[in-house]
């Protein structure tokens, strides 16, 4: 590192990666409920977190004994399950076959899916296991895990700050070493936003290429499901697990899934990276623009060429972004009626009240406000004026990034979030500002593209920033090769949180 | 003053396929209370659609013999309402995109042929059901219908009179089930018909205000609703009031209609153009292949079976009023190689004997080749008619084949002549008298005689044969 | 666009089946004008022949055949429904319309 402002570190802690894990457990150097006790430990040391809505020991380490027998039969070198006994934080916003499953909202608060996500499914047939499910901004609908309904969620790194969101829980139990990996969902930097305020690396898939079968809708055209992990190796091992087409998810799409680790490591000499400059704008803050910057000179004497484009519509995006993500918000939450599952209120005595009071009573703010703009811009009067027209900038923000990509570079670079982790409470009452935080990851989401955030540097009070990577559509390979290149020559991955430094450690679990 | 009736009609027809139109649940009619569940029919969090293939070959096929354009570029939309029944807080519908537009289709009423024009056909899932428990005051639901397929067949206001939408709706029922994509059952809800009506001066090209009536589940319901709600215009423009825009129920025990909801109340649907669905591309090959699969359809079969077969107006519309009965009847042709017989046997013999036990032509327990066979023997001469009409009987009673029975039964023609010859020989040395009198003069006697052979030969020898022996034996 | 009156926002409420409190409801007419006054900046753009974008990556024609699956267990069903009878969900009387 060049900028010495930006907190080096001197030494860096040892973290188990992901792989390490999955090695280690293979080799017999700890059990799996060896692991698995030692994080139930630490998980109970972390509580003031607030990062698991369900995490039951019994469960876990029930599983962690079948995993164990199971060890023991397979071979060392076994590649049918890559991820044999790894715990994974679920974001509770996926379905859990018998596990609760809440999306953060009293209107779920006791529900219990009868069938499981295909990521779950693909998880599962990985090796790998539930051990836990984490907190979110209620549906997903935020950008600072204020706005579940189970209580906010506090960044490892800081507690007076948010984690980001919504995939806050996801983003802290894998910054906290609680789990080694985490699966979130990113409808507008959900994934990548959380990743950049705790420090983890945070991949965003194309759209399609991760089915969304059994994972609670918020706007559908723009959901996707991604991972948390330490480091790139490891996003790109379980993000190999969970890419693919899926018969019973309509927008999943058949492209074939390269090998993803095959990219890592590989230089990234003559690469046209593409720095936007709609996105280094007033609002920026200034030690964030002063990392990513530091971060794109890395790249460049890696041997990538920096060009400057334009993407022109960008300042349309947010406003685009808060018209269609509620229209069919508005749309995906209408079965939450209190008919055939979930809670129904108790005040009930008509059926009309049956849904007032039920939805009333269940949802809390923010998906209500979002439930009403959606309404709104979806009703006969404004459609046109509203809806219809987003669905047009809609194609002139897809468009932008894809004339750039066919013009001028291979992925584009840019920071995840204009600021670090905020205070909790700083926006909570300002909608319009937490909506602003997602000003850079929006976009692409709005275009469907694959997006990663990684560590790229810390501000002077320690809290992490983040370097967003956007590749072309099906690219992540692209995208992972040019982060693992940023990584290798770089260690903010390896840092830790203050208090959380031992977490996950066990045994002789290798570094990351 | 004179008004002339304009009416409308929408259709919804139940889809017949294996499962529903966005999920692999059954979409078998009947089954226990929520018996074919899954996580998309119950809309559980989480659960997507995916279509089914064959609803839109469905679509694609009653688009075609309703001779509508068929829309290349298709998206489904989500059209929100609450209700119980409608597990996801909207239905998958076509809004402004429908897969068929612009058809038509003749109608035939009291000789006379009209065309009635097709708005648009669009896919959409039913609803479940909802049963008022009106003991406990609650109501129970069972979703197994949620989410099984449906076209609504949107008419042109080209209709003029209740009959006229009855055949309307049988034509459309007739269509329904030739192409097999449903089963077209009024009563079991698996063809279902709402209704717009509206009056005008006679002359007029402008419409009236229009009420729309729901829930008109069999023929009859449709004629006397709208008979009602067209007596009940008149007289309020009779009065000199004017007709309000609303959405009425037929209620058929009281035949009369009421209100449901006014204008004011026509919800606010928030479409939506589906996000989960990508969209529908139907290429021409597409309707092409569709159309390569199409069974002839009844007008053009009722064609040919007048002009190449030579069949009355009235036989070919009774052969062509179901698709089975046309398919029956062509296996009977193609085995007997005759139009008249076998339109005689399939329109008399079997159609009597199935209207008795009130069967349908599906249960007939006699094949259409057997009976094809049979009408062979009786051509070649092997059966005569009266023995024919026995076997039939027995091959109706038993399912056997007719060359089994006649086999069993020893029953074949007798067209040798030196046995019919003997018979006729022992018949007239038997009846001196009778001969003596035929031999005066009295030529009446031939049947007589003719009679007395048949008995003797157990009814088995060729008639025509033992007609001409016994002229020639009297003759001397 | 002009400003959202409570009125409309009860309007909108009502459509979507929310009750709301009278605090949520001073809130709400508060926050969701500022959200569309911001929501604006879209109203002056040209977009005269862009073509709405309502899915991703243009795929089409994603289809099953039509084979049905076995059911989910009814019990499965009475298990995660709030009020049931026999096989069957169990709401208030529904008002027929
Ligand atoms: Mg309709
Ligand atoms: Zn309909």
């Amino acid at each position: 590192m060049t900028n010495s402002s930006h907190h080096s570190p001197k030494s860096a802690v040892l973290t188990p990666s992901m792989l390490s894990i999955a090695d280690s457990l293979r080799r017999g150097e700890f059990s799996c409920q060896e692991l698995c006790r030692k994080l139930l430990a630490d998980v109970e040391k972390s509580k003031s977190l607030n990062a698991f809505l369900e995490c039951d020991p019994a469960r876990v380490l029930a599983e962690a004994e079948n995993v164990d027998r199971e060890l023991k039969g397979a071979s060392k070198n076994a590649t049918d399950k890559p991820l044999l006994g790894v715990p994974i934080g679920v974001k509770d916003m996926i379905l859990t076959k018998g596990i609760k499953t809440t999306a953060a909202s009293k209107i779920l608060q006791n529900f219990i899916p009868p069938y499981d996500a295909t990521v779950i499914e693909k998880l599962k047939g990985a090796g790998a296991l539930v051990f836990g499910k984490t907190n979110l901004d209620e549906f997903a609908m935020g950008a600072s895990n204020e706005y579940s309904a189970f209580g906010v969620v506090r960044n490892p790194w800081n507690h007076e700050m948010v984690p980001g969101g919504s995939s806050g829980g996801s983003a802290a139990v894998v910054a906290a070493g609680l789990c080694p990996a985490a699966l979130g969902t990113d409808t507008g930097g959900s994934i990548r936003q959380p990743a950049a305020f705790t420090s983890t690396v945070g991949l965003k898939p194309t759209y399609g290429r991760v089915s969304r079968y059994g994972v609670v809708a918020f706007a559908s055209s723009l959901d996707q499901v991604g991972v948390f992990t330490r480091n790139v190796a490891d996003c790109a091992a379980i993000s190999q697990v969970l890419f693919g087409k899926d018969e019973r998810d309509a927008t999943s799409v058949d492209n074939p899934v390269p090998d993803l680790s095959a990219e890592l490591g590989r230089d990234i000499k003559g690469l046209r990276v593409g720095i936007p400059k709609e996105y280094f704008i007033a609002g920026l803050d200034a030690q964030v623009k002063e990392a990513v910057q530091a971060a794109l000179s890395i790249l460049e004497k890696q041997g990538a060429k920096l060009v400057e484009i334009s993407l022109p519509h960008t300042e349309l995006a947010v406003a685009t972004y808060y018209i269609i993500a509620p229209a069919e918000a508005s749309s995906n939450l209408a079965r939450y009626d209190g008919v055939r599952y979930g809670t129904r209120s108790a005040k009930a005595g008509t059926l009309e009240e049956l849904y007032s009071r039920t939805r009333g009573e269940g949802f809390g703010l923010e998906p209500k406000r979002r439930i009403l703009i959606g309404s709104y811009v979806l009703s006969a009067g404004s459609y046109d004026a509203y809806y219809l027209k987003a669905q047009k900038c809609r194609t002139l923000v897809a468009k932008d990034f894809t004339e750039a990509f066919a013009n001028s570079c291979d992925v584009i670079a840019s920071p995840t979030a204009p600021t670090t982790a905020f205070k909790i409470g700083e926006k909570s009452d300002d909608p319009v500002a937490m909506y602003l935080n997602d000003v850079f990851t929006i976009p692409v989401n709005l275009a469907g593209l694959p997006g990663i955030s990684i560590p790229c540097g810390f501000s002077s009070n320690r809290l992490p920033i983040g370097l967003q990577l956007i590749g072309k559509p099906f690219d992540e390979a692209q995208v992972l090769r040019v982060a693992s290149a940023f990584e290798s020559a770089t260690d903010w991955h390896k840092q830790r949180p203050p208090g959380y430094q031992d977490f996950g450690m066990i045994g002789c679990g290798r570094d990351a | 003053m004179e008004f002339e009736t304009v009416i409308g009609l929408e259709v919804h027809v139940q889809l017949s396929t294996a499962s529903k139109i966005f999920c692999s649940s059954s979409a078998a009619f009947g089954g226990a209370p929520n018996e074919f569940i899954d996580p998309v029919t119950l809309g559980l969090p989480g659960a997507l659609p995916v279509v089914n293939r064959k609803c839109i070959d469905f679509a694609i096929m009653m688009g075609l013999a309703l001779h509508c354009e068929i829309r290349r570029f298709n998206r489904f939309a989500r059209k929100h309402y609450f209700y119980p029944d409608l597990p996801k807080g909207y239905q998958i519908s076509q809004f402004d995109e429908p897969i068929c537009e612009r058809g038509n289709v003749d109608v035939i009423l009291n000789d006379v042929k009209r065309s009635i024009g097709i708005t648009r056909i669009h896919m959409e899932e039913d609803a479940g059901k909802n049963i008022h428990d009106s003991r406990t005051s609650s109501s129970l639901i069972d979703l197994n219908r949620a989410g099984v397929g449906l076209l609504e067949i949107v008419s042109e206001p080209d209709i003029r009179s209740p009959s006229e939408a009855a055949a309307y709706l049988r034509v459309i029922r007739q269509l329904v089930r030739y192409l097999g994509v449903g089963d077209g059952n009024m009563e079991e809800g698996s063809l279902r018909c709402d209704a717009n009506v509206s009056l005008r001066p006679t002359g007029s090209t402008k419409f009236g205000t229009r009420t729309e009536i729901k829930n008109l589940n069999s023929f009859k319901f449709v004629e006397r609703a709208l008979e009602y709600e067209i007596a009940r215009q008149t007289a309020v423009l009779n009065s000199g009031n004017e007709v309000v825009q609303e959405t009425l129920l037929f209620d058929s025990a009281t035949g009369a209609t009421k209100t449901l909801r006014s204008k004011e109340q026509a919800a606010d649907y928030r479409y939506l153009p589906d996000p989960d669905l990508p969209p529908l591309v139907v290429e021409e090959s597409w309707v092409a292949a569709v159309k390569e699969r199409m069974p002839k359809l009844p007008h053009e079969l009722n064609h040919r079976y007048v002009t190449e077969l030579g069949l009355s107006l009235y036989d070919a519309g009774v052969l062509t009023a179901e698709r089975e009965i046309s398919e029956y009847f062509e296996t009977v042709l193609a085995t007997c190689g005759n139009a008249k017989s076998a339109c005689n046997w399939v329109t008399s013999e079997l159609f009597g004997h199935l209207n008795k036990a009130s069967k349908t032509i599906l249960e007939s327990p006699v094949s259409a080749m057997a009976l094809g066979s049979l009408i062979k023997m009786v051509q070649s001469g092997e059966l005569n008619g009266k023995m024919a009409k026995a076997v039939f009987e027995e091959m109706y009673e038993t399912g056997n084949s007719p060359e089994a029975i006649v086999l069993a039964r020893g029953l074949k023609t007798i067209n040798d002549d030196s046995i019919i010859e003997k018979a006729v020989r022992d018949v007239i040395d038997g009846n001196p008298e009778q001969v003596a009198s035929y031999r005066g003069g009295k030529e009446s006697l031939a049947g007589f005689f003719v009679g007395q052979v048949m008995k003797a030969t157990k009814g088995a020898a060729n008639p025509q044969r033992v007609n001409e022996l016994v002229l020639a034996a009297l003759k001397g | 666009m002009s400003q959202l009156t409570r009125k409309e926002i009860e309007k909108l409420a009502s459509l979507s089946r929310l009750n709301l409190t009278e605090e949520e409801l001073v809130l709400m007419t508060e926050k969701l004008n500022a959200i569309f006054g911001y929501l604006d900046v879209i109203g002056s753009v040209n977009v005269d022949g862009v073509t709405p974008m309502s899915h991703v990556h243009g795929a089409i024609n994603v289809l099953r055949e039509d084979v049905a699956q076995p059911s989910m267990p009814n019990e499965e069903l009475l298990k995660i429904a709030p009020d049931t009878s026999g096989r069957f969900i169990r709401t208030p009387l529904v008002i027929e319309g």
